[in-house]
């Protein structure tokens, strides 16, 4: 049961990492990677929702009929995220106004929903906490990592810190759209090869 | 009317919502591989977003302010668009079936196309009237249809490249994705 749980949460670091490895939740992690900062918080953010839905779509498996399923699943995610977005903008305003519309878009996010379908309604809840916190772990640690590399060439700081001596003319291509996407691809290029030895 | 026209430049092609606003690139990349997919899936997000925009304006505006439940917003909009989707899927599999054939399988997708709720919070973090509501609603969708149909024609061709085996598939979409943003990223010039 013990070596079980670890496999349900470790899968999410590497096995099975989102963005990567399951291609969704890919809006925010193109968004909100502009600076380290605000990919920890959305991470975060991502963390507190994902667990809590998988464990209470765990908690009423047997009560939600299958039928009416993904709705019931949508209430669940919806709730959470109304309360991240609340606690949110009482405790970290400024972060809360920098990721802005993401927040509410966690809800169309696809990783919890789809975790409460594919993992929560089939799962105890120990299990099903495990397979939430690994997966936003490892959602919140690809978000970083693609944020630091956007975020050290692209303005040439890391965490808002100066990274480079005074001379070093940012790369701004990094922190505007285009960057995002070329930079994601690239990332997942390197997954692809490290992946497959 | 020029307000409008400029509205509906802006948000077509300067804020596209795909490629600028970073909304709705989970069916982007799905349903980009082939010229069919990608077109019934524009006609879709076109057809559902317009009714979704006006709805959840209504909703905003005559429930959530009226009885100041705006903290509600989130879960009253996704529950309206889930009730919408499935709404227009009975409607159209009865009354309209060549319709349906058509946008039939994209039609379940939509509610957790992030570029639906996306563009109906942005009306109303703008504060649109319920016209400029639904411009902006249209012009959202086919700045959306117009990204990813030109998308799907650039990937149709990408299938028959020779690409190095760990850039193939959403790899190199990604990066093509890019570079199609940085063609609109020059719209920006224009604002």
């Amino acid at each position: 049961m013990a070596k079980s749980v670890t496999q349900e949460f470790t899968k999410g670091l590497w096995k099975e990492i989102p963005p990567f490895r399951l291609v969704l939740g890919l809006c925010p992690t193109l968004a909100v990677t502009k600076s380290v900062e605000n990919a920890i918080g959305m991470g975060v953010a991502v963390i507190f929702v994902l667990v809590g839905s998988n464990v209470l779509v765990a908690m009423l498996r047997k009560i939600i009929p299958s039928k009416v399923r993904i709705a019931c699943f949508i209430i669940v995610v919806a709730t959470f995220v109304t309360v991240v977005e609340l606690l949110m903008q009482a405790y970290t305003y400024p972060l809360f106004l920098k990721l802005g519309i993401f927040i509410p878009l966690i809800v169309v996010n696809c990783i919890p929903l789809g975790r409460a379908e594919a993992f929560a309604y089939k799962n105890g809840i120990i299990p099903s906490f495990a397979d939430g916190l690994g997966l936003g772990i490892g959602y919140a640690l690809s978000l970083t990592v693609l944020a630091a590399i956007r975020e050290v060439f692209g303005s040439g700081t890391f965490y808002g810190n100066q990274v480079f001596g005074p001379s070093f003319q940012p790369f701004n291509f990094m922190v505007e759209a285009p960057g995002a996407f070329v930079c994601l691809g690239l990332m997942l290029c390197v997954m692809n090869f490290v992946g497959k030895k | 009317m020029g307000d409008y026209v400029l509205l509906a430049i802006s948000c077509i092609l300067i804020n596209n919502i795909l490629l600028m606003q970073y909304l709705g690139n989970c069916p982007f990349l799905g349903t980009s591989k082939k010229m069919e997919t990608a077109v019934g899936m524009a006609m879709a997000v076109v057809f559902v977003l317009v009714l979704a925009g006006a709805i959840t304006w209504l909703t905003e505006m005559f429930i959530l302010r009226k009885f100041g439940l705006e903290y509600l917003r989130t879960m009253s909009f996704i529950l309206v668009i889930a009730a919408l989707v499935q709404f227009v899927e009975m409607f159209l599999k009865k009354s309209i079936p060549a319709l349906y054939a058509g946008l039939g399988i994209f039609l379940p997708l939509i509610t957790t196309n992030c570029a639906v709720l996306g563009v109906c919070l942005i009306n109303i973090k703008e504060e649109y009237t319920f016209i400029e509501c639904l411009v902006s609603s249209f012009s959202y969708s086919s700045g959306f249809g117009l990204a990813l149909i030109l998308f799907a024609g650039v990937r149709e061709r990408i299938l028959l490249a020779r690409i190095p085996k760990p850039l193939q598939d959403t790899s190199i979409g990604l990066v093509t994705a890019g570079l199609l943003s940085l063609a609109f990223f020059a719209f920006k010039g224009m604002a």
